[in-house]
């Protein structure tokens, strides 16, 4: 059985490199990201070190202007995920004692550490550090303290990142990361490196970062339009990969977002709608929020079943894991530290349930919604709690309805398709009733 | 619309158990019903619902016919109820022939399991002749399936059957198991167009002197009717298995929509409705025209749905109809906290192991299972008045009285809807969704046409 099905998912391996449609960003997009693996696999024979770090406050114009490299590993697990391999490595990790209510991005990530290959099947060179920078979900911690186990040579370096409880961040708590970055985070990355900080280097990248977001924010919130030329969730990860992950304050990561936003301009012109599994979804009878990370595994059915019903995805909040830039965060090259800072606070793992309820009800209403899903993963608890009530809350606020579904990041037995699909079509069938008043009122008949 | 014709529309819902089908007319009546647990494959299985549906419809239709006959009105009550176990009594025989044929085609070679056979099937048929005889409690009810019906029978008279070494038991019942689904899996072309005449006559030799003096003004009705043939205008399908009804895309409505609407036909006063399928629970919240404003469902996991009884009947040797019942006799309910279908028979073994009472086990079962819809509708936004609780399950007293107790407890006084068709309320919404579309492109045609018009008058 277990035989049968990695052949079944050799095959649909191979299937995985159409698996997405191609804009030229994309393409642009995908070469960076394999560029970036390709150089992880050398990056120990260059002498060059390597340092993992997570994508919610991550503090990768440092890392760069040390002239290391930084390894994502929720971003390794969802790539595993997309090319279907995370089921196995799933097993892996359970064999060796991780419980089936652990976070399927760790038990992916811990599976294929044991591999020693990363998800494009390159050589993943082991951390020479694991900078821990903690911004809300506690498994993160629990994820670093596995990793060492796995590379019990690497340093550790933990960034405390105060959680916005009140939904603010104060002077206090910008104050306490700025002091852990001068006092624990740099002189680590100075004695791991060998080299002093080169502060013009971090302002220059810093500089580029702000001018890719600003890019990054446009195309975005060009989601706005009718029809909506970009989807803002499925469409929207490939758009936020490279500025998430390693590329933020680079010249490729720069050069991205400007043909990106080029592309978008362009179908706004034109009036298209963006290129989804199913072609250009130009007819577009659902303008919908999403919240919560999508499903990875089974990334392209996902998509296909909003997009098959006309759906498209106007914003999302999973786009905003990195980084809050829509709501007017960019990286300051003038004040470096407290920049980098306050980065960390505003990400959206860092908010607290009123924050993110205030947030999807302002896309509902900015992006003239119709409506909003909540897609609830089975994994995350820090992202999953509370999400019934947020959609309660939301509802009442807008007035538009909510849809829930459940499924998981990249555990391939938590996606029911049948379920999932049978859930969508209803939610979209119920706005359609609702705009149409219900077909006449309904004729009513003795029981 | 044809003047001959008389317009209807139908609702089809495909299950994962049963496959319903609704007829109604233009003003959302219900005409007919019709259902069958056939699962050999869902072309099948729609074609076997709808045309029992219609078949209902005609008997409906030739009752209100009798009704509104001067002479004959006051004999409706009479030749309605016979017509309709006529057709019946011929399904039922039907039925039985296609199980003895097929029981004895499976019989093999073995001697004495063909004579037992041949011996309980011809017991079968005199308790067919006892049971459509009109007489009072002897009649079949309408919502059994002959699996159930014949099961019964069969299982009681193979007891008699059975001897220790020569004849298991289980030789004789498992010929059964497997010739019944030959049975279900065959269409039934008992039409109403080609039976009514028969049975109708055959009713009135029944009927004595005034069989006579009625007969021609009743078949003179029936003739006007069957010349005026129900023609269906549109239908719409929903369930489980709808993506696979014959349907284009535009006449298909989720299960959801459908299940909210019927509710809403039914009881209008409907807030909220909670459907317990075979494989899905489903809570849904609806505005006071029948619109559906949120719901929930379960995860992929189908722990607590009807299969679960199922799968405890099937443990248990009971008819799944019989389990309710029984839990309702039980006096200390034993607490049972795992609604998981695969674990069922062993959760259920290890109970009966400790030496609790069949009773006690079942009521602590359906409480379990109403615990779990308890949340899904607490996740939907709770428990609004009224409240209409749908689905197989909903016919199942024991189930019943769990829900009432625990909505009591967490919400207060809610009204608590049940239509004893509560089984056909998705098919019902989707039929009245078909009636909703034929008028939404009657409208449209009709703004069209009166668009042209107009513009020829600004011309
Ligand atoms: S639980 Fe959620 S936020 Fe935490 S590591 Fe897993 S996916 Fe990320």
């Amino acid at each position: 059985m277990s035989e049968q099905r990695s052949r079944s998912e050799a095959k649909t391996d191979a299937a995985t490199e159409v698996e997405v449609p191609k804009e030229p960003s994309m393409l642009l997009q995908k070469e960076l990201i394999s560029g970036h693996f390709d150089k992880l696999a050398e990056a120990h024979e260059r002498g060059q070190k390597v340092v993992y770090t997570f994508v919610p406050g991550n503090l990768t114009e440092l890392l760069l202007a040390f002239d290391v490299l930084p390894v994502l590993p929720e971003i390794n697990a969802l790539q595993a995920g997309m090319r279907k391999k995370s089921g196995a490595y799933i097993t892996e990790a359970e064999k060796l004692g991780h419980s089936e209510d652990v976070c399927s991005y760790v038990k992916c990530d811990i599976g294929m550490a044991r591999t020693g290959l990363g998800p494009t099947g390159k050589k993943m060179p082991p951390p020479d550090m694991l900078l821990l920078s903690y911004t809300g979900c506690f498994t993160f911690m629990k994820w670093f303290e596995l990793l060492k186990q796995e590379f019990p040579n690497a340093e550790v370096a933990m960034l405390h990142v105060p959680y916005q409880g009140d939904g603010i961040v104060t002077a206090e708590m910008r104050d306490y990361v700025v002091k852990q970055l001068r006092t624990e985070i740099v002189p680590k990355l100075e004695k791991l490196t060998g080299k002093k900080l080169d502060e013009d280097k971090l302002k220059g990248l810093l500089e580029r970062s702000a001018r890719a977001e600003e890019d990054l924010v446009w195309v975005l919130e060009s989601g706005k339009h009718h029809p909506s030329p970009i989807d803002g969730y499925f469409g929207g990860v490939f758009y936020i990969g490279p500025i998430f992950t390693a590329f933020r304050g680079t010249e490729e990561g720069e050069h991205y977002y400007k043909v990106l936003r080029e592309e978008v301009a362009g179908r706004i012109a034109r009036k298209e709608g963006p290129i989804t599994p199913l072609g250009p979804l130009n007819d577009q009878r659902y303008r919908i929020v999403v919240e919560g990370p999508p499903n990875w595994t089974s990334f392209r059915e996902f998509w296909e079943m909003f997009a098959v019903e006309g759906a498209v995805c106007v914003a999302s909040t999973y786009t905003k894991v990195g980084g809050l830039y829509d709501f007017g965060f960019r990286h300051d090259p003038t004040r470096p530290f407290e920049t980098l800072s306050d980065y960390c606070l505003g990400c959206y793992t860092n908010l607290n349930l009123p924050s993110r309820t205030g947030m999807i009800a302002k896309y509902v209403k900015d992006y003239q919604a119709d409506g909003f899903i909540v897609h609830s993963v089975k994994s995350c608890n820090s992202f999953s709690a509370g999400q019934l009530l947020m959609l309660r809350e939301i509802e009442k606020r807008t007035g538009v309805p909510g849809g829930f579904i459940e499924s998981d990041l990249v555990d391939p037995r938590y996606f029911s398709a049948a379920n999932v699909k049978n859930r969508l079509e209803s939610y979209f069938q119920m706005i359609e009733q609702r705009r149409r008043g219900g077909v006449g009122a309904a004729s009513e008949v003795s029981p | 619309m044809s003047v001959e014709a008389f317009e209807c529309f139908v609702g089809i819902d495909l299950g994962s158990t049963t496959t319903k089908a609704v007829v109604i007319d233009a003003a959302g009546t219900i005409l007919g019903r019709g259902i069958t647990n056939s699962r050999s494959n869902y072309d099948l299985a729609c074609e076997i619902a709808r045309s029992e549906a219609f078949v209902d419809a005609q008997m409906s239709r030739l009752r209100s016919a009798l009704e509104a006959d001067p002479v004959l009105a006051a004999h409706a009550k009479v030749l309605g109820p016979s017509l309709e176990r006529s057709f019946r009594h011929r399904q039922h025989l039907r039925q039985l022939a296609t199980l003895r044929r097929s029981c004895l085609g499976l019989s093999g070679e073995t001697e004495a399991l063909r004579a037992a056979l041949t011996a309980i099937l011809d017991e079968m048929q005199v308790l067919a002749e006892r049971m459509f005889s009109g007489l009072a409690g002897a009649d079949a009810k309408k919502s059994e399936f002959f699996r159930d019906i014949a099961g019964a029978q069969f299982q009681k008279l193979a007891e008699g059957k059975a001897e220790p070494k020569k004849l298991p038991y289980e030789d004789i019942v498992g010929v059964f198991d497997k010739a019944i689904l030959k049975v279900e899996n065959e269409p039934d072309d008992l039409t109403f167009e080609g039976n009514a005449r028969e049975a109708l006559d055959r009713t009135l030799d029944r009927y004595g002197k005034q069989g006579v003096e009625i007969r021609a003004q009743a078949l003179a009705a029936l003739d006007d009717l069957l010349a005026h043939p129900p023609v269906t205008r549109c239908s719409v399908g929903t369930g489980y298995g709808r993506a696979r009804l014959p349907f284009p895309k535009a006449q298909i409505r989720s299960e959801i929509l459908c299940h909210g609407l019927g509710a809403h036909a039914m009881f209008p006063g409907t807030r909220t409705v909670l459907d317990i399928g075979g494989q899905d629970t489903k809570a849904i919240q609806v505005d006071g025209d029948g619109i559906v404003t949120g719901f929930q469902m379960n995860d992929r996991c189908a722990a607590g749905c009807g299969r679960y009884l199922g799968y405890i009947a099937d443990e248990m040797n009971l008819g799944l109809h019989e389990l309710g019942p029984l839990a309702e006799l039980s006096t200390r309910r034993v607490r049972i906290s795992s609604t998981c279908t695969v674990f069922a028979g062993a959760e259920l073994r290890d109970r009966l192991a400790l030496g609790e009472k069949r009773e006690d086990i079942l009521a602590g079962l359906h409480r379990a299972i109403i615990l779990r819809a308890m949340s899904i509708l607490a996740r939907s936004g709770g428990v609004m008045d009224e409240f209409t609780f749908t689905g197989g399950v909903a016919n199942n007293p024991a189930a019943v009285r769990a829900l009432r107790d625990l909505i009591a407890e967490n919400y207060g006084e809610r009204r608590l809807n049940i239509s004893p068709s509560s089984i056909f309320t998705g098919a019902l919404g989707a039929a009245l969704f078909a009636l909703r579309d034929a008028q939404t492109a009657d409208a449209a045609a009709g703004e069209a046409a009166g668009a042209d018009t107009f513009q020829e008058a600004q011309a």
